[in-house]
């Protein structure tokens, strides 16, 4: 049990301590809040312009009107009365004093436009003013037609529609309300997004890890002075509690900056990711079934790790683990919006696949217990037999050095450890 | 601290890499373990040290089985170098003694030892891919005895490094041998073992060819080697019976011979046709009896 630790520590801390993993933590972490901070980086580069257009148009009424909407809704864009002809103001407009010019005739008492501008490609401005004027009409047409504004809103006014559960008698409490159940989904989401990235993550580099030490030979050493079953789980713990820290991390941080703008978002942290309506045996869920999928693709990819002898076939051993993972994946983003489906049970079984779906079934519906201890149960169960698989084809495939990657060679890693 | 196999086998499904090798490798002793490339040596090796189960036969190490309970008093130098090319030599040594049972404090004092008794003190915070071969080598070296190790598992030591790095690690596996560390060590370089060991095995294709103490074996071998110079025609030298072998060279010959008593005959021919300069009688090398063995068993 004591070099268990001697390799979990040596595991961790050489994997804290390397650079790579310092620039990348380093890197995300300014994303993160450089991506919460995007609107106000935005605003100082946007600060001084105002986009000035030129209007040309005969109709007054028109161009207040317009004026009045920009103003009402603090838009950015400043409307100038232009009354030179058309051809002027264009000119005007490639000298750079204005930066388009928006010409509103008269159609049958209602405004048409013809917007000219030299960036073809930009439209926000274009759409700002476009949005406008179609209230503008609106507000003609109506008028036109006789309607007063009260009915107008009325026209508008969206239905009420709403969702009710039907509860059998005695089961009250035991259907998820509609907020529970958008918590859930909130937490669904959060874990899905987790264990894709720790799969794909820290499995990669679990199978890294073991195929270098297969590559420098070091394994040799390492398992003629400890055991390598507890090497294989030291080494699946201590890049596991380094992810950990990672995502600690990430959390923290966006975390701290959420906290600090809360007056915009209205509500806490738990808010923001709807999460405050979340039962507790939902969060409790959710940890044993982020730890057990972790887990399993971790034992998996240390077994495939083990048999490779050079860094370069990782990958290529990778490929089927992370194909596991998107499929499962998928398959739970499909059940997000139809949880009962036939086919999201069975997946809820199936030991690659049940971290997701099963979780996603708990969080969204309610199903008897033993179902969801059915599914543990299989889970640890296809953990435990892969362990043991793993540190045989381990001890085996350590001691193999060959270039090819196939399924050859999971046989010739178990005859190596056997006695013949 | 007696080593005993006891009719070892290793089979690789139909292959038999190991047949029926049975050996005790007494303590205190430095045990050689001959034999071409292929002949089983490092297989055996990992069986000892529990890397892979025989097939058939046992294993132990003063009555015990060789297992994860007493692998802190073994040490293992593996035929290719096995260390973290990007790890420091320091943390390096400190893990690898700490997996062998040894406190963080005694792994850095042991090392420093080690790293000064081997002239490389200056490599403590360079990373092992920046040395040399033979450096590596070094660090290897330290990293199977810097936790005192009573049994000592040495396959091919010397190879890779310069006759001056062959003498210093020499040295140092005699010092090991006589201060109570009982050392297997294996090599295809017939003079090594020579000068090291008292008992050895010979392996030719998983099995044992010759086994037992080096002094006994070149006695019971018999047969001597002749070399002669002088200044004359040596070839009639071929036609006196219980001559085996010559191998000529400029001005001389060495040739083998079937008894001692063969030279005397040898010699009274040789007298008053021409000057002798040199008529020594030696011991077989290891050399001419692996090559012999070896030769046999192919025929």
């Amino acid at each position: 049990m004591n070099k268990f630790w001697i390799v979990f520590s040596h595991t961790f801390m050489s994997k804290i301590k390397a650079k790579s993993f310092i620039i990348t933590t380093a890197l995300f972490l300014a994303f993160i809040i450089i991506m919460s901070n995007i609107q106000s980086i935005m605003d100082i580069f946007d600060q001084e312009e105002v986009d000035q257009v030129a209007v040309v148009t005969e109709t007054d009424s028109f161009y207040e009107s317009l004026d009045n909407s920009l103003q009402a809704a603090e838009s950015d864009i400043e409307i100038v009365r232009y009354n030179g002809t058309l051809e002027k103001a264009q000119e005007q407009v490639i000298d750079g004093e204005y930066s388009a010019v928006l010409e509103i005739t008269e159609q049958e008492q209602l405004p048409a436009a013809v917007y000219y501008t030299a960036d073809m490609s930009s439209t926000s401005i274009e759409s700002t003013l476009n949005q406008a004027l179609e209230q503008i009409k609106t507000e003609i047409a109506t008028n036109k037609a006789g309607l007063d504004p009260g009915t107008i809103a009325t026209i508008y006014e969206p239905m009420s529609f709403e969702k009710e559960p039907i509860v059998a008698e005695g089961e009250e409490g035991s259907v998820k309300t509609e907020e529970e159940l958008s918590g859930a989904r909130g937490l669904v989401y959060v874990i899905l997004f987790l264990l894709y990235f720790a799969v794909i993550a820290y499995g990669n580099m679990i199978a890294t890890d073991i195929a270098n030490e297969k590559t420098s030979r070091v394994m040799e050493i390492l398992i003629s002075s400890s055991s390598p079953v507890s090497q294989m789980f030291a080494k699946i713990l201590g890049i596991g509690s380094v992810g950990l820290v990672q995502m600690l991390l990430y959390l923290g941080v966006g975390y701290i900056v959420i906290q600090q703008k809360q007056e915009e978002l209205v509500g806490g942290f738990f808010e923001f990711f709807g999460l405050s309506e979340t039962s507790a045996s939902t969060f409790v869920y959710a940890i044993v079934f982020f730890l057990l999928g972790y887990f399993l693709y971790a034992t998996l990819s240390a077994m495939l790790g083990s048999l490779v002898s050079r860094t370069e076939d990782v990958q290529q051993l990778m490929t089927p683990v992370i194909l596991l993972i998107v499929v499962a994946f998928m398959i739970s983003i499909f059940g997000l919006s139809n949880p009962s489906s036939q086919f999201v049970t069975i997946a809820s079984y199936i030991p690659f696949f049940s971290p997701m779906a099963m979780f996603l079934r708990v969080g969204m519906l309610n199903i008897p217990f033993w179902e969801v201890g059915l599914s543990i149960a299989i889970l640890i169960i296809t953990i435990v037999i892969l362990a043991i698989v793993g540190a045989r084809v381990y001890r085996g495939g350590v001691l193999m050095y060959g270039t090819s990657t196939s399924l050859k060679d999971f046989k010739k890693a178990l005859q190596l450890s056997k006695k013949d | 601290m007696t080593l005993e196999l006891k009719n070892v086998t290793k089979r690789f499904g139909s292959f038999t890499a190991v047949d029926n090798l049975s050996l005790e490798i007494p303590e205190n002793n430095i045990f050689g373990f001959l034999g071409a490339n292929g002949a089983g040596k490092t297989t055996t090796f990992r069986m000892i040290l529990n890397l892979i189960d025989q097939s058939d036969g046992s294993i132990t190490w003063n009555g015990e089985e060789i297992n994860y309970n007493n692998s802190d008093r073994i040490g293992y130098l593996p035929e290719e170098r096995g260390l973290y090319p990007k790890l420091k030599v320091r943390d390096q040594l400190i893990y690898l003694g700490k997996l062998r049972g040894l406190s963080k404090n005694d792994a850095s004092n042991e090392l420093k030892k080690w790293l000064d008794r081997l002239k490389v003190p200056q490599y403590l915070d360079k990373k092992v891919e920046e040395l040399s071969k033979g450096n590596q080598q070094k660090i290897q070296f330290i990293s199977a005895v810097i936790h005192k190790p009573k049994l000592l598992i040495l396959d091919e030591p010397f190879s890779g490094l310069d006759p001056v790095n062959v003498e210093m690690l020499k040295e140092a596996v005699e010092e090991l041998g006589r201060s109570g560390t009982s050392i297997v060590f294996s090599s295809h370089r017939m003079e090594h073992v020579e000068q090291l060991c008292e008992h050895l095995c010979m392996l030719q294709k998983g099995k044992t060819i010759l086994h037992g103490n080096l002094k006994e074996i070149k006695r019971s071998f018999g047969k001597k080697n002749l070399s002669i110079e002088a200044d004359c025609d040596l070839d009639f030298v071929n036609q006196i019976p219980g001559v085996l072998k010559t191998t000529p060279f400029s001005g001389g010959m060495v040739c083998q011979i079937e008894s001692e008593a063969v030279s005397q005959a040898v010699l009274e021919k040789l007298i008053g046709k021409g000057f002798i300069r040199k008529f020594e009688l030696d011991e077989p090398s290891l050399n001419d009896i692996f090559i012999e063995k070896a030769g046999e068993s192919y025929e």
